[in-house]
């Protein structure tokens, strides 16, 4: 008698009320041939039917799943004998929880069963027996009152198909505000976790500390584990490769753009952009390894046999793969925008003799430079918050420097670094890369909606 | 009295664009189409968007210091043609020009000439006004600019002058010549992108219906300029409006689905037309 099993029952019921309620319908305006005088179609009576008793139903069966295990839980608890609980912190409450409700389902604990224990699982097993049936007895109570309901306003005035609509409105509504609330759900835990950090780290220190070294000392006489938290060095980082990436992506992207829209012949574009296309379909991770396997030695060889010394974790290689990653972002955005240049303005050009790069120097290029500009910040926010590729090929060590030959980190991959692995979640450390997030965050968020209103205000200029 | 006329004259309920398809070979042109000074010269001309035969024989004088309007139902190819005579149709991959085009004297159809040039002596007013997203004093420097025709500043200063004063603008826009062109009104972009079209000096200026977007006040001040313009330039004009056509031009020519069926002047094509096609056209039997 689990809840999937009542879900199914529940489509099924409204199927069958479909039916009915479309039967209904066709019986009152008095056979198939009079459905002229329903309001609606008869299928919208069917709709009705169905929404009403599906809806309450599947609405309680939701709070029902939802809530069920803590109800019982507390009850459980409330139960117990006092002595039992007085004196146990919350995590030992939690443990203790976790073995009735183990022993209630019939899997293994992690104690010796105490009787209290063993009467709190029979007392956790018939409660949960008992909420069963009310769960199956109260849903088969709200679908029938349902279809009653709904049997009952089944008239030839009754306005099903308006009635629908609007019940579709909000089921949409709230499917729509399920993506928006677990957006602020996510944003608000990451702040809650910053502000954890920052009481103890100043954002001072963290925003204009040049020092990054986040080992926190376990022992006091730890050697080589001070704890600095100086972000400094990790978003220079960030952006001497973003800026690598944007010097091969920004030129390469705009130019092939221009190509496809105003010079490549149908045929030709016809597989050029699919294959421009494919590059943004590779996975990161594949960059990743062709950064760090392929690209990385490359450059430090071809360092080596010009006198430079190239680190084997450069910004430079990961710059320059995270860039070739970019490219279809730049260029399938600026073709976008510079298609999205009225034909009129070329016309105009071309009818005073204009040549075709004069066209798009000075005229093409300068109205749909704002759109362009738009498309390169949403490359450099993605730039920003790409993470696989400098996980693999950008290094570790916090170097505060200009040099692309030098290893340098990023803000992902610290926050990959303090988060992977065993950790503590209430130690700076942990909490350092929510402060990272949480920048991250603010930054790319800032970039994207400078980028979207400049796209915008570009696209009324021509629509 | 042709096929075409016979067949309307049997069926007239009939007149359908496949029915006229057929008879396309032996349509022929009635009335003058030479010219007494020609300026450009059309003989043949064929074009074809993909298998679309769009313009056929098409045989056409332009004269000197004329307006010349070309008028006809949509589709009928009068834009298309217009579009010939500066091979603006070679930025359509599609479309396909066949024949001869003659700017005084000189081949235009021949591949060896350039259209940089071309275009510069036969300029192109279009359908709705198309301002450069620029300065109103940029939009009119950008032709002279591309083609060299002044030496330093103080020279373009003088040529956007005298460039917008034909154009009837000057005083409208000369305290505000680094406002973007496109905040002027629909009328003013239009009689920018005239002055836009004089200021590279051509001989000849195509306009592509140069009012159709434009309210009855801005249309009555752009006829006027081409009245006054045609003392300098050729100008042909294709217009949806036979009122229009009636006002401004010396000649008309009357197209229908590809075939220059009528030309003559203003007066004997409104008056005395000899088609019955022309006829039905002026009297608003369809359009």
């Amino acid at each position: 008698m689990s809840p999937s099993l009542l879900l199914l029952i529940i489509l099924a019921a409204m199927a069958l009320a479909y039916h009915l309620g479309r039967k209904r319908a066709i019986g009152v305006a008095g056979g198939v041939a009079q459905i002229n005088r329903l309001h609606s179609l008869p299928a919208y009576y069917g709709y009705y039917a169905a929404l009403w008793v599906g809806l309450p139903a599947l609405l309680l069966l939701l709070f029902w799943v939802g809530l069920q295990e803590h109800i019982l839980t507390a009850l459980t608890i409330a139960e117990l004998p006092p002595e039992m609980t007085a004196q146990l912190s919350e995590g030992q409450l939690s443990l203790l929880t976790s073995d009735i409700r183990n022993l209630a389902t019939g899997n293994i604990t992690a104690r010796e069963i105490s009787p209290e224990v063993q009467a709190a699982a029979a007392h956790y097993q018939r409660l949960s027996g008992l909420a069963s049936v009310s769960l199956w007895s109260l849903t088969g109570a709200l679908a029938l009152a349902g279809m009653a309901w709904a049997w009952q306003h089944t008239t030839i005035s009754f306005r099903a198909r308006n009635r629908v609509e609007s019940i579709l409105m909000i089921v949409l509504i709230l499917f729509s505000s399920i993506a928006i609330l677990t957006t602020l759900g996510i944003v608000l835990s990451v702040l809650f976790e910053s502000i954890r950090f920052f009481q103890k780290v100043p954002w001072t220190e963290f925003l204009f500390g040049t020092k990054w070294s986040p080992q926190i000392a376990l022992r006091a006489e730890q050697v080589g584990a001070s704890g600095a938290f100086g972000a400094i060095p990790l978003f220079t980082g960030t952006l001497l490769i973003s800026f690598i990436a944007m010097l091969l992506a920004v030129p390469v992207g705009l130019l092939s753009a221009i190509y496809l829209a105003e010079y490549a012949p149908r045929k030709v574009r016809a597989w050029a952009k699919p294959v421009l296309e494919i590059l943004a379909g590779i996975p990161t991770v594949v960059y990743g390894f062709f950064a760090a396997l392929t690209v990385a030695p490359f450059m430090r060889g071809l360092g080596e046999s010009v006198g430079l010394d190239i680190a084997s974790e450069s910004a430079l290689a990961a710059g320059l793969v995270m860039g070739i990653m970019i490219i279809p972002f730049v260029s399938s955005l600026s073709e976008d925008v510079i298609n999205a240049v009225p034909q009129s303005l070329r016309d105009g050009s071309y009818a005073l003799g204009a040549t075709q790069s004069e066209t798009i120097r000075r005229v093409i290029f300068p109205a749909a430079l704002p759109g362009i500009v738009g498309g390169v910040l949403l490359a450099v926010s993605r730039a920003i918050g790409e993470t696989m590729i400098v996980v693999m090929a950008a290094g570790l060590a916090a170097n505060l420097t200009a040099n692309p030959f030098e290893s340098v980190t990023t803000v992902t991959v610290q926050i990959v670094t303090l988060l992977t692995g065993d950790q503590e979640f209430d130690s700076a450390k942990t909490l350092a890369a929510f402060a990272l997030g949480l920048t991250l965050f603010v930054v790319t968020l800032i970039l994207n909606v400078i980028a979207l209103h400049i796209v915008r205000k570009y696209r009324e200029q021509y629509e | 009295m042709n096929t075409i006329a016979d067949a309307i004259a049997v069926k007239p309920a009939n007149l359908t664009a496949d029915h006229l398809a057929q008879d396309q070979s032996t349509a022929t042109t009635l009335g003058e189409i030479t010219s007494a000074n020609p300026r450009m010269i059309c003989r043949d001309v064929n074009v074809w968007y993909d298998d679309k035969h769009a313009i056929k024989n098409v045989s056409l004088d332009i004269g000197q210091n004329e307006v010349i309007a070309m008028i006809g139902p949509s589709g009928c190819g009068k834009s298309t043609f217009l579009r010939c005579l500066n091979r603006m149709n070679d930025t359509i991959p599609a479309a396909k020009v066949r024949g001869s085009i003659k700017l005084d004297g000189q081949e235009i159809q021949d591949r060896s000439i350039d259209v940089v040039p071309l275009r510069a002596r036969v300029g192109m007013v279009f359908q709705k006004p198309n301002p450069f997203p620029k300065s109103i004093y940029e939009n009119i420097a950008y032709g002279p600019r591309i083609h060299g025709l002044t030496n330093n500043r103080e020279e373009l200063d003088e040529l956007v002058e005298t460039s917008l004063k034909r154009a009837g603008l000057w005083k409208e826009v000369k305290d505000r010549l680094d406002a973007p062109g496109t905040s002027l009104s629909g009328g003013q972009q239009q009689r920018l992108c005239i002055a836009r079209t004089i200021s590279v000096s051509p001989e000849v200026i195509l306009m592509d219906e140069p009012c159709s977007a434009l309210d009855p006040i801005a249309t009555a001040i752009i006829e006027e300029l081409i009245d006054e313009l045609r003392q300098q330039y050729t100008i042909a004009i294709v217009t949806h409006s036979m009122q229009q056509a009636a006002r401004v031009s010396q000649r008309t020519a009357y197209f229908h689905l590809g075939d220059l069926v009528e030309v003559g002047t203003t007066d004997d094509i409104f008056n005395q037309p000899q088609h019955k096609l022309t006829e039905d056209y002026i009297t608003g039997r369809f359009g």
